[in-house]
């Protein structure tokens, strides 16, 4: 696709936002990877909410309740069409893909490792998907494994294959990874832990926003992402699951709303998927993600990403050209995260420097220490595209670093 | 540019470049570890007392232009100080960073370390330049438990 079809300018008017200044200069905002920007659809339809809909689901009997429960409802068809998820059941509203990877560690992992059981996961995995893994293998007295990557950020897919045994019960993985934008073969890795009848959780947080995600096509058993990373609003996400473990699942959370009866002596769970949703969800982020997917699906996720792959290889190319700058993560297959280092320069120097150019980057480990000890590095600046970013905006990323080397020459 | 050169000051950029006392010490008193976790900023602090009296200080560890200098202004400003005048000193710069209105009459006290008044103007590398100071506040009470700015 040429950049030509894609009007990236009428784009950037569905973004309040990005007319924003910064230190007196235009916003130039490449940390999507951290948080997504919000489209007026988005914003209208957390306005419109409160304006016109407000009320508590699945309890009302007056009018009002009756729209805010059919938009919730209508937000969780919207993202299983998304994911292409085989039913809405499957869908559970959480508050992002950290609590999804901790409701299944709690839910699904609490059951199913027991002394002496593995979890498998990669080098290339954000904290949230090591640390509710590492509480679980402590709890249960179970160990997690951990397999490597290469110096491009890829998986040793052998490694990955070799760590898959008796005692493994669940490998839960990236997409996509945060700190290097590395595309995991997650269909592939899916395949062969399937093989051994080992479930998979994959951590979408990273790929939802940026990739053609479909649930079906990638036989993963939980799939997760973050609602803020993919245009919605902060505060509501979601887990996929496959209906027969989810049904086997105890409940995450208690209180109202997941109960089918309650009395002192015993409680009667409710279906699928109110089971995994205690108390009063985050209706209006439901309704909010529903409208920011139904906006990626109007632009075309396919259109999406490559648009983003375009920018992905003139950044790349700018970055390669500079001296002193080393890209970290060069995988083959990667989303549009330019992770690097600048040699000499602290990451939080380069960061500062780049702020003061009004350039929004990331400065630090990402979340993902694991991944900067691979590399024997304490942090990278890390510059993370999205749909609405412009080559311009690189050129203008490629101008600060210059400053960088300026200053610190 | 004008905000860049109030940060990084000349004298900022040449103590990163070749910092002052980085090095441990043969036989130290006190030593403490300074991480600060949202940057991974590592310094380790070695003090050498006697008679309440910093005969000796150097310091490790790899960070931000500014931490780094921060650290080595740190060690040459302490040396020959007595444990009162060095938090005394610590006091002063971290109100100059993190206090309104003295600021001036705070940086003139200050000597050389006024350089990193410019520091005020970025909230989050105020950590930077405080870290070294923490870690030898801790060196000097003979704390053991790595400091963290968290």
């Amino acid at each position: 696709m040429s950049g030509s079809s894609w009007d990236v300018e009428r784009i950037r008017k569905d973004f309040p936002i990005l007319h924003e200044e910064v230190h007196g200069k235009p916003l130039v905002y490449l940390d999507n990877a951290a948080t997504s920007q919000k489209p007026n659809v988005v914003i209208e339809a957390l306005v419109d909410y409160y304006a016109k809909q407000n009320s508590n689901v699945h309890r009302g009997l007056h009018q009002l309740s009756e729209r805010a429960t059919e938009a919730y409802e209508e937000a969780r068809v919207r993202i299983q069409r998304f994911l292409n998820a085989a039913h809405s059941r499957e869908i559970i509203f959480v508050r992002g893909a950290t609590e999804g990877i901790n409701l299944v560690a709690q839910t699904y992992g609490r059951r199913a490792v027991r002394a002496g059981d593995e979890v498998v996961i990669t080098a290339l995995e954000h904290h949230s998907n090591i640390v509710p893994w590492q509480m679980l293998c402590e709890e249960k007295h179970g160990t997690l494994r951990v397999a490597p990557i290469n110096d491009a950020g890829e998986v040793d897919f052998e490694a990955y294959e070799a760590l898959l045994g008796e005692r493994t019960r669940l490998v839960a993985i990236a997409h996509v990874s945060n700190a290097l934008g590395t595309i995991l073969p997650v269909h592939r890795m899916s395949e062969t832990a399937h093989r051994r009848d080992i479930p998979v959780l994959v951590d979408g947080a990273q790929a939802a926003p940026h990739l053609c995600v479909d649930v079906q096509a990638l036989d993963c058993d939980f799939y997760t992402f973050s609602g803020h990373k993919t245009y919605g609003p902060t505060g509501i996400g979601v887990l996929y699951g496959k209906t027969e473990l989810l049904e086997q699942m105890p409940p995450f959370h208690g209180g109202g709303d997941m109960i089918k009866s309650v009395s002192f002596e015993k409680t009667i769970y409710n279906d699928l998927p109110y089971k995994f949703e205690a108390g009063t969800p985050h209706v209006a982020g439901a309704i909010g993600l529903g409208a920011a997917l139904g906006y990626l699906e109007d632009l075309g996720l396919d259109r999406i990403a490559a648009y983003e792959h375009e920018l992905l290889v003139y950044a790349t190319d700018r970055l390669s050209s500079l001296p002193g700058v080393r890209l970290i993560g060069t995988a083959r297959d990667k989303a549009a995260v330019l992770s690097f280092v600048v040699e000499g320069v602290h990451a939080h120097d380069v960061g500062t420097i780049l702020d003061l150019e009004g350039v929004a980057v990331r400065a630090g480990h990402h979340c993902a220490m694991p991944v900067m000890t691979r590399f024997d590095i304490a942090a990278t600046t890390r510059a993370s595209l999205a749909l609405y970013n412009t080559r311009e905006e690189i050129d203008l990323l490629t101008r600060g670093l210059g400053k960088v080397r300026e200053v610190f020459r | 540019m004008s905000d860049l050169r109030e940060l990084y000051q000349q004298v900022i950029l040449d103590h990163n470049r070749k910092p002052r006392n980085f090095r441990t010490l043969t036989s130290p008193t006190g030593r403490a570890e300074g991480y600060n976790p949202l940057c991974g900023d590592r310094v380790t602090v070695e003090v050498a007392l006697e008679d309440e009296v910093i005969r000796d200080i150097g310091f490790q560890g790899s960070g931000c232009a500014i931490s780094k200098a921060s650290a080595s202004m740190m060690t040459a400003a302490l040396k020959d100080k007595t444990v009162a005048e060095a938090e005394e000193t610590f006091g002063r710069f971290r109100a100059m960073l993190t206090e309104s209105g003295s600021n001036g009459e705070m940086a003139g006290r200050l000597d050389k370390l006024a350089v990193f008044a410019g520091v005020r103007e970025f909230p989050s590398r105020i950590k930077c330049a405080t870290l070294p100071w923490h870690t030898v506040h801790a060196a000097l009470a003979g704390k053991t438990e790595p400091v963290t700015t968290e």
